[in-house]
């Protein structure tokens, strides 16, 4: 966990400095914005994953001489399949469609994507097979 | 759904597992169309993207038959303007980038670090699905009253605005974009997960195949980017319809403030594009020079310090703006060829005293360094304002983006040659695909080169017609010549996927003597991906399991007189998974 959280503060980091830089040379205020976008972007999931990683044991995929019976059990759960994501495909390409050529594309659109959204709600919370 | 039970492995010596019990598959369309099997979603978006880069790559040719000749009047202008833009958008956004993040990162990085599937299996599916209907709506935009979009891939305001460009053909453009900016970012979300939580056990991040790691930087880069582009298409929209006057002076708008909102996703967009293609050569290089790579670490910190260099160097696509800071971005620009040097050296440095076999992926490698090395040294020059001043819109621009892009459709084909045992089962035929390359190569440099003179000799970019004295005609010709060849040769890969499909040579798990843990399951992987899994002991898992007794080789070290010189390709390996 060390190494990804100390990979995404240093991003965090070198983008500060650019920042800093850039607003000071440039005083141009939307890329400042965009720059500190990406500064936080690199400090503050990186600095959960390092304060997270002080506090834990390393997992087996962190430590060099961990064995493969170390990664047994259940580490997630994988569908193999889910008509949702196509539901809420077809929503959003009427969405796409409605932006473009008229808003009677909108309701169908919008209908499909708050189907989809409970569907797959519904079959995280349940579990089991699909 | 299924509950892994354990970490689709067992504890090794490896015994085989029984699958767990699914329950009723459906199968066919049905199943495709479910499917949140990353296997599955990766060939289906690199299965798209191709065929879009076949629909946008006639367009290209459509161009260049237009340019052949001074005065065509095979288009007319309008027409021109539609086809150079959705050119550039499909190849950019549909294509390219969904290739790599999309089909290949998809298909690949699971199986590299030993993960059962990607880490939201069900959010992997939607970007697919908005990946689709993204590209369905951008092609429809040539079916509307205006035709479709004609502003340029890039959009410039004012141009893009509803008075310059009215029409539901640019808004089609932009809720295309919309949709594939969002199936951008959820690929990403997902890729950053899978990588730092789905690895296998000893997995640790510097034992990751260098694929993986340029992945999770490229995943972290759309992560930067693609927010900034979405939201902008975003203002864009609300000023065509709602009157925002974000990027209008006449409603106290800033134009320029489009260009920067652009560029800031448009150039880490490049590093998008090309760092998953940088990732597929560090794989086949190797592989096929029979040596462990050349400055792991070197690799990786030279792949970070390129990404984090390229979010700040936007403003060198707009120093004719004359509102940028011309020292700022001209140097960060410069700096991004010291880790690119970096990688150059150790790719070289990995084939130096190696075994090198020249099977289709290992030329498509070379190719994609002599390309990409034309493109990189020609952005180096663009990376000077005062040159920039001189060469901006003119077709050296348009060459040197095409060298680098080019590089990488080069190394695309080399992936597809790589892993399509894997993905498939069976070879795709090497004999043709050396006809391929060579096609490809030629044709791509002979399309590329004389755009180079062109510039220099002051041709502008996205003009449909030119003078006759001006000395650029038999320029033109070659340029469309090599276009042509190019064409051709994707002619060539479809015969070949169609008589390697007819006539099928079964491939072994591990057909090329491959290191990293893909080449440990079956070809095609099973469902879950992995019954079994060797113990990871450094970043070459699958070499070690073949070979225990091989001598390590420092990779500075190699000393290629020595007996155990590895079997010929294809001839061994496939002790990986049995």
């Amino acid at each position: 966990m060390k190494v990804e959280g100390v990979v995404l503060i240093s991003i965090g980091i070198f983008m500060a400095v650019v920042s800093v830089g850039y607003w000071f040379w440039s005083g141009e205020p939307s890329g400042t914005a965009m720059l500190i976008g990406s500064v936080l972007l690199g400090l503050l999931p990186g600095g959960y994953y390092y304060w997270w990683a002080k506090r834990m044991r390393p997992r087996p995929e962190d430590r060099p001489d961990a064995t493969v019976k170390e990664g047994a059990g259940v580490i997630g759960s994988f569908p193999h399949g889910s008509m949702w994501p196509l539901v809420f495909g077809a929503g959003a390409f009427l969405t796409g469609l409605a932006l473009a050529f008229g808003w009677w594309f909108l309701p169908p659109g919008a209908g499909l994507i708050v189907v989809a959204t409970l569907g797959v709600t519904m079959q995280s919370r349940r579990g089991g097979t699909i | 759904m299924t509950i892994l039970e354990e970490k689709a492995t067992a504890p090794a010596p490896a015994q085989s597992r029984p699958e767990p019990v699914h329950h009723a598959e459906p199968s066919g369309l049905v199943k495709w169309l479910t499917s949140t099997d990353h296997k599955v979603i990766g060939k289906s978006y690199m299965f798209t993207s191709l065929a879009l880069m076949i629909i946008g790559g006639a367009m290209a040719l459509l161009i260049r038959a237009q340019l052949a000749s001074p005065h065509s009047s095979l288009l007319s202008f309008q027409q021109y303007n539609e086809l150079f833009t959705m050119h550039g958008s499909i190849m950019i956004y549909l294509f390219v980038g969904p290739f790599a993040f999309g089909g290949l990162a998809n298909y690949v990085v699971p199986l590299q670090i030993g993960a059962p599937d990607m880490a939201f299996p069900r959010l992997n599916a939607l970007s697919y699905w908005l990946y689709l209907g993204g590209s369905i709506i951008m092609l429809l935009g040539f079916f509307t009253a205006s035709g479709a979009a004609d502003f340029g891939w890039v959009a410039y305001a004012p141009l893009s605005s509803a008075v310059n460009s009215p029409g539901a053909g640019p808004d089609a453009w932009i809720a295309a974009l919309i949709l594939t900016g969002f199936s951008a970012i959820f690929t990403g979300v997902n890729l950053v997960t899978t990588i730092f939580y789905l690895r296998a056990p000893g997995m640790t991040m510097f034992r990751m195949p260098i694929f993986v790691w340029n992945m999770l930087v490229t995943a972290i880069l759309i992560l930067i980017a693609f927010p900034v582009l979405t939201s902008a298409l975003v203002m864009l929209y609300a000023d065509r319809h709602f009157g925002m006057d974000i990027f209008s002076v006449k409603g106290g708008g800033v134009p320029v403030l489009w260009q920067n909102l652009f560029w800031f996703w448009g150039h880490p967009e490049v590093y998008i594009l090309a760092l998953p293609f940088f990732g597929v050569i560090t794989e086949i290089i190797p592989v096929f020079s029979k040596k462990p790579i050349f400055g792991y670490k070197g690799m990786v910190f030279a792949t970070l310090a390129i990404a984090a260099l390229s979010t700040g160097v936007w403003g060198h696509h707009m120093f004719t703006t004359g509102v940028v800071l011309l020292p700022f971005f001209s140097l960060l620009s410069l700096l991004i060829a010291v880790p690119t040097g970096i990688k150059f050296f150790n790719w070289i440095a990995t084939m130096w005293r190696g075994q090198i076999t020249f099977t289709t992926p290992m030329l498509c490698a070379i190719g994609f360094l002599i390309t990409f090395l034309i493109g990189g040294l020609t952005g180096m020059f663009l990376a000077s304002p005062p040159v920039d001043f001189q060469m901006h819109d003119t077709y050296f621009v348009v060459a040197h983006f095409h060298s680098v892009i080019f590089a990488l459709v080069i190394a695309a084909i080399g992936a597809l040659y790589f892993w399509w045992p894997k993905m498939f089962g069976w070879y795709l035929n090497d004999r043709i695909g050396k006809v391929q390359f060579w096609l490809l190569f030629v044709g791509v440099n002979a399309t590329v080169i004389p755009w180079y003179i062109l510039g220099l000799h002051g041709m502008p970019r996205r003009v449909a017609v030119y003078n006759t004295g001006m000395g650029w005609h038999a320029l033109n010709i070659a340029a469309t010549v090599g276009a042509d060849i190019t064409g051709v040769s994707f002619l060539v890969f479809l015969l070949n996927v169609y008589l390697s499909w007819d006539k099928k040579v079964p491939a072994p798990n591990n057909p090329w003597d491959g290191t990293t843990l893909e080449w440990f399951t079956s070809s095609p992987p099973p469902t879950h991906n992995f019954t079994r899994i060797p113990p990871i002991r450094s970043e070459r898992p699958v070499w070690d399991y073949n070979h225990p007794d091989a001598v390590a080789i420092p990779a500075h070290k190699s000393d290629n007189n020595d007996k155990h010189a590895s079997p010929p390709t294809g001839a061994s390996g496939d002790d990986g998974g049995d």
